[in-house]
């Protein structure tokens, strides 16, 4: 890698990301697979009456949400990919926006939107999923698409090919790698769907995912939990395989190019592309719209009760909602500091180590990202089973939330900082070398300061993890200590007009508070030179996880 | 068979295309020479029906087929960079048009057979159109074009980034090809030698402006 640093400092380096990993992430995950080695509980578990109809909708939601999000997909991607129009790359980044928002946000934006007889629903859920994948679709096809020579189809046209018969015979095949990406990737965050199906699912639809949550959470059944996790972790280890597999056959190599898509030049055809963007913009804002009115509007009156209220607990005669919004507004920015502060440093470390060694930075490379790629329920239900008794009863502890945040953000803040270690020519510790640097000197001088700006990149996408962190912090939650989507689910568990206004405003809260953050890094992430790849654009497909 | 009257291309305040006036007969084979970047290439995808002329109006054999779509035309279109179809073989390739058609598979495989030996390329028909080198691509887009037997046919800088040998020897096929199947054709090109070499009649986009032609 070229770096060049003492033994020992490398040892150090190495050894703080791998001590927080081990004891975290392994730990928890090995305890939960020891649960399961006992046999009668795994063939306590699939006698449960439940559990085909629980295998059963996770896998027939995850299908038809991916087939409708592909479907509901190709026209905005089609529109941003091959037309240019005033407001175009604001629309992509719309389109972008709900694929990053917190699942419970979207729950609860869903819950404004819909009619109460839909609200709990499967198609609710499949509604949702559509909203936060679309992006997928537009990001991965549109991108294929808006490289796709146009006269491809041109030449098939002059051949006699209908618009229909061309788009059949030459666009669709040639997009299908992509497509297959998309529907992948889509296939597995519906898959394992958390907050979504959890807020809109109603008492009678779960995933593995919530499933898994009830069992631990709610009936105590340890063991059954720790079953279905294993089969979850199974499940998702032979789809990726599946997609890897699939995507490699349906590679075509195709002459890619970077053009500008035209302004359409007829007065019929501009009128169009407007119009499409228009609704386009309008579907897309639709649920946050609902969700700010549902804000100030309970039980259909214009009211800033829900707001007001946000402050104190509000006791009503006979009627006390035990949950202080504003205090988990504060849980919420404790825990993201904290969180954050942790990400930031073992990522960094994690990066440092990576580029400087070999063998354990390429095991360390993948260690990290393992994170990622296990749901978050599984995260937080590990680490609830592994850290209950002493000496590591650590339930109680106020940094055992952050923890879990910071161990979903890990992988982010690594995928930020390693790209600009890697992209950094060699030459220049040669030549502070020759300048009179020692190692040590100049890899401080260097590389260091060279991770200032991946590391606000990092920050920042560690703070939106931890703000809309749901799957792990389920689990981990203290009692007093609610996170924001915490405290929305709750308030939406609740009866009445007021908790439901009150689930609005906070939700509302948080979609714009990880906006905000989101709009941080694209600005951070532009202006940077060295990481043009943008790592953390990439990586941010996988930040809603929850 | 050809009649372009008056055809004017604007993209925003920048014109294109002034007035082009132009008409080709039955069996010319006819070079549209002038620098790069002056509207020839627009001119051909007004005639393909790929673009809509701001003004004026494209006939083909005394029909006006201005508002017509690009795949009722039967005009053939050989683009400058072959546009292949990357997920199809070249037989494929090559039948595409023909399939367009509704030909059945038993003419279609005999008339792939017949057009690639008419460019050498025989047996190339199951090969990828991603492993074949410059001047192969461009016989395999010209017989692709050729197939369905428009009678017209429009060629975007025919020999454009080939090297030199390969350049006359594929001028000489284009040339031998044409004749053969007794196509009209417009050929469009930069090159003064080459559209002497191929043409019977060679004319610039001044010309056409102001009606000479």
């Amino acid at each position: 890698m070229g770096i060049d640093l003492p033994q020992t400092v490398r040892l150090g380096l190495l050894a703080v990301p791998f001590a927080f990993l081990g004891v975290f992430y392994a730990w928890p995950l090995l305890t939960l697979v020891a649960e399961v080695v006992d046999g009668s509980t795994i063939v306590a578990t699939m006698r449960r009456p439940g559990l085909a109809q629980v295998l059963w909708f996770t896998c027939w939601q995850a299908v038809v949400s991916t087939a409708c999000t592909i479907a509901m997909g190709l026209a905005p991607a089609y529109l941003v990919a091959r037309w240019d129009f005033p407001g175009r790359r604001v629309l992509i980044a719309l389109l972008t926006v709900p694929f990053l928002l917190p699942t419970v946000v979207v729950g609860a934006a869903f819950i404004a939107l819909l009619p109460d007889r839909l609200e709990r629903s499967a198609f609710a859920v499949v509604l949702a999923h559509v909203f936060f994948n679309v992006a997928v679709v537009v990001r991965v096809v549109g991108g294929v698409w808006s490289q796709l020579p146009t006269d491809l189809v041109a030449a098939a046209r002059v051949l006699g090919a209908s618009p229909w018969r061309a788009t059949r015979e030459i666009t669709l095949p040639l997009l299908r790698p992509a497509l297959v990406a998309a529907g992948s990737i889509a296939f597995l965050f519906t898959f394992t769907s958390f907050g979504v199906v959890q807020i809109l699912g109603g008492p009678t639809r779960a995933t593995i995912e919530v499933e898994i949550a009830r069992l631990a959470t709610q009936l105590g059944d340890v063991g059954g939990a720790a079953v279905l996790s294993v089969i979850q972790l199974a499940l998702l280890a032979a789809i990726v395989g599946l997609s890897a597999r699939t995507q490699r056959r349906a590679a075509v190599s195709i002459g890619l190019r970077v053009q500008a898509p035209p302004r359409p030049r007829a007065f019929r055809a501009r009128a169009a592309v407007s119009a499409a963007a228009l609704a386009t913009a309008a579907v897309v804002a639709a649920p946050m719209i609902s969700l700010a009115m549902s804000s100030v509007q309970p039980g259909g009156r214009w009211s800033l009760v829900a707001w007001r209220d946000l402050g104190r607990p509000p006791t009503r005669p006979g009627a006390d909602l035990g949950i202080d919004a504003l205090g988990a507004l504060g849980a919420s920015a404790r825990a993201a500091v904290l969180a954050t502060v942790l990400a930031v440093a073992i990522g960094v470390l994690a990066a440092l180590a990576i580029a400087s060694t070999r063998t354990a930075g390429r095991l360390l490379d993948i260690g990290s990202m393992l994170p990622l790629g296990t749901s978050a329920v599984t995260i937080g239900f590990g680490m609830l089973i592994t850290f209950d008794h002493a000496p590591v009863d650590w339930r109680g502890e106020p940094w055992l939330v952050p923890v879990g945040h910071a161990l979903v953000a890990v992988p982010f803040v690594v995928r930020a900082a390693l790209p600009v270690l890697r992209a950094r020519p060699l030459g220049w510790s040669e030549a502070a070398a020759v300048l009179g640097a020692s190692p040590i000197r100049a890899w401080w001088e260097i590389d260091v300061r060279l991770l200032r700006r991946p590391m606000l990149v990092g920050a920042c996408f560690a703070a939106a993890v931890s703000f809309g962190e749901f799957g792990a912090t389920t689990f981990l939650s203290r009692s007093g200590e609610e996170t924001l989507p915490i405290a929305i689910a709750r308030l939406l568990g609740r009866a009445g007009d007021i908790p439901r206004a009150q689930a609005s405003a906070l939700a509302l809260v948080l979609a714009v508070a990880t906006t905000v953050v989101l709009v941080g890094i694209e600005l951070l992430d532009r202006s940077s030179s060295l990481a043009r790849s943008s790592p953390a654009r990439s990586g941010g497909d996988d930040a809603r996880r929850s | 068979m050809l009649a372009v009257r008056d055809v004017s291309v604007r993209y925003g305040a920048r014109t294109i295309l002034e007035r082009i006036r132009f008409e080709l007969a039955d069996g010319q084979i006819v070079a549209l020479q002038g620098p790069s970047g002056c509207g020839k290439s627009t001119l051909l995808r007004v005639i393909a029906g790929l673009l809509a002329p701001d003004e004026g109006t494209v006939e083909l054999d005394g029909r006006d087929i201005t508002a017509l779509p690009p795949h009722r035309r039967h005009i053939g279109l050989v683009f400058q960079d072959d546009q292949l179809f990357p997920h199809r073989d070249v037989a494929a390739n090559i039948e595409f048009g023909l399939r367009m058609q509704r030909m059945p598979s038993a003419a279609r495989a005999a008339r792939v057979a017949e057009l690639l030996e008419l460019v050498g390329l025989d047996g190339f028909g199951r090969r990828s159109v991603t492993s074949l080198s410059g001047g192969e691509a461009k016989r395999i887009a010209l017989v692709r074009s050729l197939a369905p037997a428009p009678p017209l046919l429009l060629l975007d800088e025919p020999l454009t980034g080939l090297d030199v040998a390969l350049h006359d020897r594929l001028a000489d096929d284009l040339h031998r090809v044409l004749r053969a199947t007794g196509t009209t054709a417009l050929i469009v090109t930069h090159d003064p030698a080459e559209a002497r070499a191929l043409a019977d009649r060679v004319v610039t986009l001044a010309e056409l402006s102001d009606g000479a032609a």
